[in-house]
């Protein structure tokens, strides 16, 4: 039985939010970074909390720790010890393995992501605008009342239009292929696999692979915790749509180029299942939409490529061990939608998104270093994962297709990561366990 | 990730002198789980040696038995290690039985770690590690520690040499496949 009352939201349910902040705090003394976690933690929801009342709530907040900023606010350093090597380290000291490099290299994060005095993270997700100005406000309130705690930066979501279903700034339908928990009630769609043993995503529940192990010290901390890798990557929309434009002369053929590089249609429609032309219908039905394989059905990636990003991120039955692998996505859009017929205006905007999983090394990582940015992966040699994969313009992307294939050169970058970190999101017990540190160290 | 630039003609056999240490200085590729050793015309490989447990030898020789079974039964059972080949020895030194087990693989040994943790947990192929000295006791829950066993005990190569250069396993059971499926075709024309 999963600690429902324990576990924060974040990581069992999603919200019907439309809007929501990111601040991101640093704390200069522990008392104040405590004083703040005291402050809101009244505030921070469980999944019990939320899925009893989802309806009625308006506004719905998560908080999470660096490794750093749990010693910010005075957890002990055999404590601090127990966590594992590269949550110790950080995101910006496993830039290069992670493939942030170049323009993707922490050198040129946004936000004050990449410093070491990045401490926590509070995540609003709220019903509207106004609900959001108000929490806004409530929460520099409560900032300005806590010594030492500072506002790093801070990244406001927005959801993009059309509002009915949740997708990217370049148009492909999100949020279809999730993994699902043992013990949470959830039924997976056809085609998603079993449920996984919550150990994969939760600590202190058994794993795929077993009882628990290795887990953080005291219990009580990481007992109902998890691990969250946080991605800010701005999408170039007009790159992407140029792009398409160039390598499709009718809409339909630039909707199969979309369709290639991501390996579903924009629509959510999986190009194993609708091969040739767009099925919206199939894309919105998710008793439908996920009810695929590879080995069996698309061997060959002539419906959807090899080294596509839907491939990459999840190979299904084409790689071992994938219930060690699996990883929950939360997050959302932010900035403002271009217009379909409107030119670049170079604002940013992008997904501002957490991977959440019980181990980044064995799951984060892994999807990042061996299928995102591996250019041996199924032996395609020169390519990278067309959408979030490390681009510089010089590798490839090749389309399976009867006689001969057709190979894309010089493919461009259409994202960049613009900041991220790795947080530690603790159950409710664990944070009020770390308001009650004594301050018997310095911060 | 992999770096192609080295990799060219597989008709031109290659060597490659490796500096002391087993890494080109300023060319070190960051991996999971700490420095990832190059990739040479013989691809990816390790050889570890380590000393065993005194008087341990002949489950050395039904560990032997025991692979031998695992991959006749399940021939699949290695593939996510991307091997070329394995080579298992024993010898003295002073008196002292050492161990060496040596691969010739496609993907650095970080890469699929997890997974061979996992593949020897899973298949009882574990005792032959067990009764190495040093060898972590809870290595079944703790990759990192299986991990550094592995880079503490492994010899870099100060020489590699490929008559095919960096040509993967799947490459040439691929070229195996187009000869048989051409001789195929051969038949069918008769």
């Amino acid at each position: 039985m999963l600690d429902f009352d324990d576990i924060q939201h974040i990581l069992l349910t999603r919200v019907p939010a439309l809007t929501g902040r990111y601040e991101f705090l640093s704390f200069r003394n522990a008392g104040g970074g405590r004083a703040w976690l005291s402050a809101l933690l009244p505030k921070v929801q469980s999944a019990k909390e939320v899925r009893a009342s989802t309806e009625n709530d308006n506004r719905w907040v998560s908080v999470a720790f660096t490794w750093n900023g749990l010693r910010a606010l005075g957890l002990d350093e055999d404590s601090l010890a127990t966590f594992p090597e590269e949550f110790r380290q950080g995101m910006v000291a496993r830039a290069e393995m992670l493939g942030d490099t170049g323009r993707n290299h922490p050198d040129n994060w946004v936000g004050g992501l990449a410093r070491s005095d990045l401490h926590a993270i509070a995540i609003l997700f709220a019903r509207d605008a106004a609900e959001r100005s108000r929490c806004q406000v409530e929460h520099a309130n409560l900032v300005a009342r806590c010594e030492g705690v500072e506002v790093l930066s801070t990244l406001d979501l927005e959801a993009t239009p059309p509002f009915d279903y949740a997708h990217d700034h370049f148009g492909y339908r999100d949020r279809l292929s999730q993994p699902v928990m043992e013990g949470t009630g959830e039924v997976p769609t056809p085609g998603s696999g079993g449920p996984l043993k919550p150990g994969e995503f939760i600590l202190g529940y058994p794993d795929e692979d077993g009882p628990p192990a290795n887990l953080p010290q005291p219990e009580i901390l990481s007992r109902n915790g998890s691990y969250m890798a946080y991605r800010r990557l701005q999408e170039h929309v007009g790159k992407f749509r140029d792009f398409l434009h160039e390598h499709g002369k009718t809409p339909e053929e630039q909707e199969l180029i979309a369709a290639k590089l991501m390996g579903r249609w924009r629509s959510g429609a999986p190009l194993v299942l609708a091969p040739d032309k767009d099925d919206p219908a199939l894309g919105a039905d998710p008793q439908r939409n996920n009810d695929f394989n590879y080995k069996q059905m698309d061997p060959h990636g002539y419906a959807v490529p090899l080294g596509s990003h839907m491939r990459r991120m999840n190979p299904r039955d084409t790689a071992h061990n994938m219930n060690r692998r699996r990883l929950i996505r939360r997050g959302a859009t932010y900035g403002t939608h271009l217009r379909e017929s409107a030119a670049e205006d170079g604002a940013e905007r992008g997904i501002a998104a957490f991977v959440i999983c019980a181990s980044l090394i064995r799951q984060f990582e892994f999807a990042q270093n061996v299928w995102v940015n591996d250019k041996a992966f199924h032996e395609l040699g020169n390519e990278r994962d067309p959408i979030i994969g490390n681009q510089d313009g010089t590798l490839e992307f090749k389309i399976p297709k009867r006689p001969i294939r057709k190979k894309i050169t010089g493919l461009p970058a259409f994202t960049t990561v613009r900041g991220g970190a790795y947080f530690f999101l603790p159950g409710i017990k664990a944070l009020r366990y770390l308001t009650a540190l004594g301050d018997s160290r310095p911060a | 990730m992999s770096d192609t630039s080295r990799q060219g003609d597989w008709t031109k056999p290659a060597a490659m002198a490796i500096p002391k240490g087993g890494f080109f200085k300023d060319e070190v590729e960051q991996g999971r789980y700490g420095p990832i050793f190059p990739k040479t015309p013989a691809c990816y490989g390790f050889s570890i040696i380590a000393k065993i447990i005194p008087g341990r030898e002949p489950v050395f020789y039904e560990y032997a038995k025991n692979i031998e079974k695992a991959v006749a039964g399940q021939p699949d059972i290695l593939a996510v290690l991307k091997l070329h080949y394995l080579r298992w020895n024993l010898f003295d030194i002073n008196g002292e039985t050492y161990f060496q087990y040596m691969g010739i693989f496609d993907t650095d040994f970080d890469k699929y770690t997890e997974d061979a943790v996992s593949i020897f947990a899973a298949t009882g192929l574990n005792t032959v590690f067990e009764n190495l000295e040093g060898f972590p006791k809870d290595w079944k829950t703790n990759a990192p520690a299986f991990i550094k066993f592995v880079r503490d005990h492994h010899r870099p190569s100060f020489l590699e040499y490929g008559e095919y250069p960096f040509v993967s396993a799947d490459e040439i059971k691929k070229a195996l496949q187009l000869k048989a499926a051409f001789s195929n075709m051969l038949d069918q024309m008769q």
